[in-house]
C-alpha cells in the first residue's frame, strides 16, 4: 500500500505498528489498570516522580520497549536510523524531559491513551505539542536536526 | 501481589509497544520529523500510527468502563484531572519543540536503546536531567498534582 502523492510514506507499516501500540496500551490498561505513558513511567522508574506504580512494573515496562524493538529489528529488513548530533540531542532531551513533566505526559500518555479516552486535557496537550513540533521543524528546515 | 503479576503485564505491554514503534518507523527520527514537516516534504505515516493506536485504545476504554478492577491488579489507577491550565499548555509546547528538534519522544528514545544505543544515549540522559530539573521548581508552581501520564 502506498500513496502516489507521498511515495516515501509507509501507511501499512504505520497502521500495523499503531495497532500493536494500541494493543500494548490496552494490555497495560486492562491488565495492570494503568496508563502506558512512557514519560511518566520513566520518571517513576528513576525515582524522579512518586506514585503508586511499583518499581518492578515501571522497570518491566521500560525494559520491554527495547526488547520489542530488538525483535522487530531482527525479524524485518530494519535499517539503522540517523540521529542528530549530541549537542542537538541534549538540548532536545532537556526540553522533552522538562516539558513532559510540566505537561503531565507525552505522545503515548496524552496522544494515544488520553485522546482515545476523549480527555480534554490530553486533546489540548496533543494539539499543542504537534503544533509546536510543526513550527519547530518548519523554522529549522526538515533536514536540520535529524540528519 | 506476586512478582510475576507485577512484572509480566507491564513487560509484555512494553515489548508490544516497542515492536509497534519500531515496525511503524517511529524509531526513525527522520520519519517523525517528516510528519511534522507539513509545509515541506510531508510524510503522513505517523497519522496512521496514531489512528491505529487510538482506535484500539478507544475500544479498550469501553471495555474498561465495564470492569471493576484490572485483570492482574487490585484497582485502576488512572489520571482524573480535568482542569485545563497553563502548565499543561506550556509543558506540552516545550515538549513539542524538543520533539521537533530531534524527532524523538520518550517511547522511541527508550526503544532505541536496543537499536542505536550510543546515538540515543545523550538524548535519554538529557531527558532524565530535564525531568529532574523540573522537580527543582517549587511544587505548587509546576509539579503535576497527581501522577502524570
Amino acid at each position: 500500500m502506498s500513496f502516489d502523492a507521498f511515495p516515501y510514506a509507509q501507511p501499512l507499516h504505520g497502521l500495523i505498528g499503531g495497532i500493536l501500540i494500541g494493543l500494548a496500551a490496552a494490555m497495560m490498561l486492562l491488565g495492570a489498570g494503568r496508563i502506558a505513558g512512557v514519560s511518566g513511567i520513566a520518571a517513576r522508574a528513576t525515582g524522579i516522580s512518586g506514585g503508586d506504580m511499583s518499581m518492578t512494573s515501571a522497570w518491566g515496562f521500560l525494559a520491554g520497549l527495547p526488547l520489542g524493538a530488538l525483535a522487530i529489528a531482527l525479524t524485518t529488513d530494519w535499517k539503522a536510523a540517523g540521529f542528530a548530533s549530541w549537542p542537538v540531542l541534549v538540548i532536545a532531551g532537556l526540553l522533552v524531559g522538562f516539558g513532559t513533566r510540566m505537561g503531565s505526559g507525552c505522545t503515548s500518555g496524552h496522544g494515544v491513551c488520553g485522546v482515545s479516552r476523549f480527555s480534554q486535557r490530553s486533546m489540548l496537550a496533543t494539539a499543542t505539542f504537534i503544533t509546536a513540533g510543526i513550527v519547530t521543524v518548519s523554522l529549522m528546515g526538515a533536514g536540520g536536526g535529524a540528519s | 501481589m506476586s512478582m510475576a503479576r507485577k512484572l509480566l503485564p507491564p513487560l509484555l505491554s512494553g515489548m508490544l509497544f516497542g515492536a509497534g514503534l519500531t515496525l511503524s518507523g517511529m524509531t526513525d527520527p527522520a520519519r517523525v520529523r517528516g510528519f511534522l514537516d507539513v509545509f515541506g516534504r510531508w510524510d503522513p505515516t505517523l497519522l496512521f500510527v496514531i489512528g491505529g493506536a487510538v482506535i484500539v485504545m478507544a475500544i479498550a476504554w469501553r471495555i474498561q468502563s465495564r470492569m471493576k478492577s484490572p485483570l492482574f491488579g487490585q484497582k485502576f489507577s488512572l489520571p482524573d484531572r480535568r482542569d485545563l491550565d497553563g502548565r499543561l499548555i506550556a509543558g506540552s509546547a516545550l515538549f513539542g519543540i524538543g520533539w521537533g528538534i530531534a524527532g524523538l519522544c520518550p517511547g522511541p528514545a527508550v526503544a532505541s536503546l536496543a537499536l542505536s544505543p550510543l546515538s540515543v544515549l545523550p538524548f535519554l540522559v538529557a531527558m532524565l536531567a530535564g525531568m529532574a530539573v523540573h522537580n527543582l521548581f517549587p511544587g505548587p508552581m509546576l509539579r503535576p498534582q497527581r501522577q502524570g501520564t
